[in-house]
């Protein structure tokens, strides 16, 4: 576990530092009630198996918790892309991970994961486009531990920016995936 | 003068199940051609008391003009006022420089209708090139008005008119967190606008029926994308496609029986298929890992154009719709084409390319592979054919704002249209209608 959590807080942090989301990407706060599971309730994926003893991922501190409500306490819940490219950059490789686990550890949870793009382009070939990253989310996640019926995608293309705005920096956040839990 | 000399054309009123929208869009010129036809409208004559219910004439005028084809005199230039072609005196009017000058006069009938009776007379030789009577409803006269503009067009130019044609878009007004969408139809210059369908959640890509009837278009206000035909007459809309993953960009068939859309499944592969109305078949066009999208028809009905980024980007491919074809790439110039849309004589496609940088129209001769570039914005998208295949529409961004512009074929005349409030996006030019 010790393992883990640092790599994850570096990669959620510099999100924060380099992406500066203006749709706060925090995760609801858990429910008092929700516990952690046990050891060897979420460590069917593959990942884990190579580099042991992950389990689902804790708070980064005292009071959070987990629960199929919500997603991974302090992980990310938006990936982003490159123009007209839906192939997973590797700094989200252990968000897409961290989410796979927290999926595989709650059967319950269901998520949608919801594909958008920026404005330039063909509105149509966009729909297409936010579909192929949604697809790309649910492989990667499906890969680590997610299950089919856990998952629904759907594509927006252009019709919902996280931000307005026609220039690059709106652009690189518009180009994203948000996973949505309790659908 | 006797009534056969006119050719008799009838107008249907199509009364629409909708409610006026609010946000009307208003023309505006920004090029038109320097050999623009001189032409003169005189005002209607109205042979009964009180006011005419309608000022034909003004309204034809103003469609000639927008048009950018033809420069009329200004009314208050004129200086008689013939309702008939036998009191055209052309030596008057080739004083004031008109090659044409168009009469006419609007009839009260005794059922109540109207009928609407018109003349063209060359000045250059006084022959008189159009005599038409037309009844009409009192509702019917602005779209009479269109019909005096369509055949004054089509007699000087060679070209069918597209005045009495409709256009569909999509408006969007609201905070980023709480969206309205309509689809709207509006007549072809921007006047009066009905609202097909309405929701707060995206409505995408409208296409009109063959017949002009009903629209095909994606809406997601069941919370996922879904294909609905709506009858405008009736306003009765129909779900054809909610199938898993995406269900876009739906093209109706020459022959109105089939739906080309672009379905992702279950597997999420992106690709073209035909959806056949009656029985809801579906058979499967395309199948290639890449996106396959947008596709349009040929009018013959026997093949389509689709956007496909097999070659890494995206360009424009050919396909046969009969078994075992195999696509054909149209496009090679440029880094990105896409959303192709095909000319009413099958020659020519008006697509989205990158032009140094920007997203602009751009018409492909299909048979030479030439592109030449037709608008100067930089986020243009949507382009959609006038049924007579003169004009193209799409859609803009002008400050941040949505806005439909027109562009002639050849790229010579530009107009805008803009709402009055909130953006408009995604144009859709009617078939003719009549």
């Amino acid at each position: 576990m010790m393992r883990w959590m640092p790599v994850l807080v570096i990669a959620a942090s510099s999100l924060w530092l380099a992406g500066c989301p203006k749709k706060p990407t925090t995760m609801p706060e858990s429910q008092p009630e929700a516990v952690a599971p046990q050891d060897g309730s979420g460590t069917s994926g593959v990942g884990d198996a190579q580099l042991g003893q992950p389990r689902d991922l804790p708070g980064a501190g005292a009071g959070s918790g987990a629960s199929a409500a919500s997603g991974p306490p302090g992980v990310t819940s938006v990936i982003y892309f490159d123009f007209d490219r839906s192939d997973i950059r590797t700094e989200f490789a252990p968000v897409i991970s961290a989410h796979a686990r927290h999926l595989a550890a709650f059967g319950a949870a269901r998520v949608r994961l919801e594909g958008h793009t920026d404005e330039r382009g063909s509105r149509e070939y966009n729909i297409a486009l936010g579909e192929r990253r949604a697809q790309a989310v649910r492989r990667a996640l499906l890969l680590q531990g997610g299950a089919d019926g856990q998952l629904v995608t759907v594509s927006y293309g252009e019709e919902r920016p996280a931000v307005e705005g026609s220039d690059e920096p709106a652009y690189e956040k518009n180009r994203r995936v948000e996973i949505h839990y309790g659908r | 003068m006797p009534l056969s000399r006119f050719a008799p054309i009838v107008i249907l009123f199509l009364a629409l199940q909708s409610m006026p929208a609010s946000a009307q869009l208003t023309v505006e010129i920004l090029r038109g051609m320097a050999e623009a036809v001189p032409i003169a409208v005189v005002p209607f004559g109205w042979d009964s008391a009180g006011a005419a219910p309608w000022d034909i004439a003004a309204t034809a005028q103003a469609d000639l003009e927008r048009s950018g084809r033809f420069r009329p005199l200004p009314r208050s230039q004129l200086l008689e006022f013939p309702h008939g072609a036998a009191a055209v005196d052309a030596a008057n009017w080739r004083m004031l420089k008109v090659d044409y000058v168009a009469v006419g006069q609007l009839l009260a009938l005794p059922d109540g209708r109207f009928e609407v009776r018109y003349e063209l007379v060359q000045v250059a030789t006084g022959e008189r090139l159009l005599g038409v009577s037309m009844p009409a409803d009192r509702a019917a006269l602005r779209l009479a008005s269109h019909r005096v503009a369509d055949t004054i067009y089509e007699r000087i130019l060679g070209v069918r008119g597209a005045f009495a044609t409709r256009i569909a878009y999509v408006t969007v007004a609201g905070p980023v967190t709480a969206r309205s969408y309509r689809l709207v139809i509006a007549d072809a210059d921007g006047a009066n606008e009905r609202i097909v369908f309405s929701s707060p959640e995206p409505i995408m890509s409208p296409a009109w029926s063959p017949d002009g009837r009903s629209l095909a278009y994606v809406s997601f206000h069941s919370g996922l994308p879904a294909i609905y035909v709506q009858s405008l007459r009736s306003g009765e809309q129909v779900r054809v496609s909610a199938r898993s993953g995406i269900n876009s960009a739906p093209a109706w068939s020459p022959d109105g029986n089939q739906l080309a859309v672009a379905l992702s499944r279950r597997d999420g592969n992106v690709d073209v298929y035909l959806l056949t109305l009656a029985t809801q078949e579906l058979r499967r066009l395309t199948d290639d890992p890449s996106i396959d999208t947008e596709p349009a028809w040929t009018p013959d009905g026997r093949s389509l154009y689709f956007t496909s980024d097999r070659s890494g980007a995206p360009q424009i491919y050919r396909l046969g719709v009969g078994a075992g074809e195999r696509p054909r790439r149209v496009t090679f110039e440029g880094s990105y084409n896409a959303r192709p849309r095909v000319s009413p004589d099958g020659r020519e496609l008006a697509v989205v390319t990158i032009d140094r940088g920007a997203y602009r129209i751009a018409a492909v001769d299909v048979e030479r592979g030439t592109m030449h570039v037709l608008s100067g914005g930089r986020l243009d998208e949507s382009p959609s054919f006038a049924p007579n295949g003169a004009d193209v529409i799409y859609a803009a961004r002008e400050a941040g704002r949505g806005v439909l512009a027109v562009v002639s074929i050849d790229g010579r005349i530009q107009q805008r249209l803009a709402a009055s409030a909130g953006e408009v996006r995604e144009p859709a030019w009617s078939p003719f209608l009549h």
